[in-house]
C-alpha cells in the first residue's frame, strides 16, 4: 500500500477516536483544554509508533501463545518511559494528565494497532501506520479539549478571549460537558460522512 | 467514619465511569441490555478486588522493599493480565455456571483501566490493605450502578425517534453526559 494512503487512513478515514471509537477514556478524561489533549495525544502518539516499531521488528521471534502478554510488556515499557520523562521535564502537565499516563498501557488503541496491524506487516508501514492513528488521535484529542476550553473557558491554548468576569459555560469543563461535547462532535462527523457518500 | 468517606466518595461523589472516566469502553461496549451488564459487573468487581489485593502486596513487599517503583506500571498491568487468565482457569474447573455467566466477559476485563486504575490510586492515595479493599470494592459497586442504569435508558433509546446523525453513538453518549450530570448533584456530600 501506497503510505501516504496508509498515513491517511489513521489520521481521517479510520480515525481511532470518530469512526473506531477506541482510546475513549483518555479522551474524555484528559481534555478539559486543547493543551491536555494534546498532550496526551502526543504521549499516546510516541507510546504507539515506537511499539509498532518494536512488535514489527521481532514479531518473527515471539511465539503466537506469549503474543499478547509480550506486547503488553513492549507497550508498558514505552509508557514507564514517557512517565518518567514527562514527570522530570513537563512536571506541571504531568500533574494535569495524573492517572492517565501510566493507563496509556490499556489503551485499547495502541494493542490494537501492534496485535491488527504491526504484527503482520514490515517496519516502514508500521511506522507509518502508527503516525497516521496517533496523530489521528492526538487531532482529536485536541479538538475536543479546544472546544471545551472554548466553552468552558472561554479562552484557546491557555490564551484568553473574552474578559475576566465574563460568565461562560462551566458546565464543558466539568465531567458531563466532555460527553456532551463529544456526542455532538460525533454527531457531526456522521453528518459530513453521510453528505459526502 | 474514613470508611463511610471511602464509600460514599466512591460509589456517588468520585463515580469511576461518570466523574473519573476510567471503563468507558464498556461502559459503551456492554450496555446494550439490563442482563449483560449485570455480567460485567460481577466479573469486574470479582477482577478488581482481587487485582487491588495482589497489586496492594507487590508494591508493599517488593517493589518498595527493593525501590523498584518505577517498575509499577509493566508489574501491575502483568498481574492484572494473568490474573485474569488465572481466574478464567480457575471458575471453568471450580464453577462452570458462574463461568457460563462471566465467561465471555473476563478477557475484556485486561484491557479495562478501571482495574488498573483503581490499583494504582489505592497505592497513590497510601491506603492500607484493608482501606484499599474497601476502595476497590466500592468502587465497583459504582461502576456497577452507573452501567446498569445506563444499560436501563439506553434500552428505551431504540424506540425514540432521532435525527440521522445522532442515531446510535452519539446519543447514547449524550445520554451519559445527562446522567453524569445526575451524578454531579452528590458533589459536596463528602
Amino acid at each position: 500500500m501506497n503510505q501516504l494512503e496508509n498515513f491517511n487512513k489513521g489520521f481521517f478515514k479510520e480515525n481511532p477516536v470518530f469512526v473506531l471509537l477506541l482510546g475513549m477514556c483518555p479522551m474524555l478524561g484528559v481534555t478539559s483544554s486543547a493543551i491536555n489533549g494534546l498532550g496526551m495525544g502526543l504521549a499516546t502518539t510516541f507510546v504507539l509508533i515506537m511499539s509498532n516499531i518494536v512488535v514489527s521488528l521481532i514479531k518473527n521471534f515471539i511465539p503466537d501463545k506469549v503474543r499478547i502478554p509480550s506486547f503488553i510488556v513492549i507497550i508498558a515499557s514505552f509508557v514507564t518511559i514517557v512517565d518518567l520523562v514527562m514527570a522530570g521535564y513537563l512536571p506541571a502537565l504531568h500533574e494535569q494528565l495524573g492517572l492517565f499516563i501510566p493507563l496509556i498501557v490499556v489503551n485499547c488503541l495502541v494493542l490494537g494497532r501492534a496485535e491488527a496491524f504491526a504484527s503482520k506487516k514490515d517496519f516502514l508501514s508500521s511506522f507509518v501506520d502508527g503516525a497516521g492513528m496517533g496523530l489521528g488521535f492526538s487531532m482529536a484529542l485536541t479538538i475536543l479539549g479546544g472546544m471545551r476550553e472554548i466553552l468552558g473557558s472561554g479562552a484557546i491554548f491557555d490564551y484568553k478571549f473574552v474578559s475576566e468576569d465574563a460568565s461562560t459555560f462551566l458546565l464543558f469543563v466539568m465531567p458531563p460537558g466532555a460527553f456532551i461535547a463529544l456526542a455532538y462532535l460525533i454527531a457531526f462527523i456522521n453528518r459530513l460522512n453521510k453528505t459526502e457518500k | 467514619m474514613d470508611y463511610i468517606l471511602i464509600i460514599i466518595g466512591a460509589i456517588f461523589v468520585n463515580n469511576i465511569v461518570l466523574s473519573q472516566f476510567l471503563g468507558i469502553c464498556p461502559f459503551l461496549g456492554v450496555s446494550n441490555k439490563v442482563s449483560t451488564s449485570v455480567g460485567m459487573t460481577g466479573a469486574v468487581t470479582f477482577v478488581m478486588v482481587l487485582a487491588t489485593i495482589v497489586t496492594y502486596l507487590i508494591q508493599t513487599f517488593v517493589l518498595n522493599v527493593f525501590e523498584l517503583q518505577y517498575l509499577q506500571t509493566i508489574t501491575f498491568i502483568l498481574v492484572i493480565a494473568s490474573l485474569v487468565q488465572l481466574v478464567e482457569i480457575v471458575l471453568k474447573k471450580v464453577s462452570p455456571p458462574l463461568y457460563q455467566a462471566l465467561g465471555i466477559f473476563l478477557p475484556l476485563i485486561t484491557t479495562n483501566c478501571a482495574v488498573l486504575g483503581v490499583a494504582i490510586l489505592t497505592i497513590k492515595n497510601d491506603f492500607n490493605l484493608i482501606e484499599g479493599v474497601v476502595f476497590a470494592i466500592s468502587h465497583a459497586v459504582g461502576f456497577g450502578l452507573a452501567l446498569i442504569t445506563f444499560a436501563g435508558l439506553r434500552e428505551h433509546l431504540d424506540l425514540i425517534d432521532l435525527p440521522e446523525g445522532m442515531k446510535g453513538t452519539p446519543a447514547s453518549i449524550l445520554v451519559a453526559g445527562l446522567l453524569s450530570l445526575a451524578f454531579m448533584g452528590f458533589a459536596g456530600i463528602v
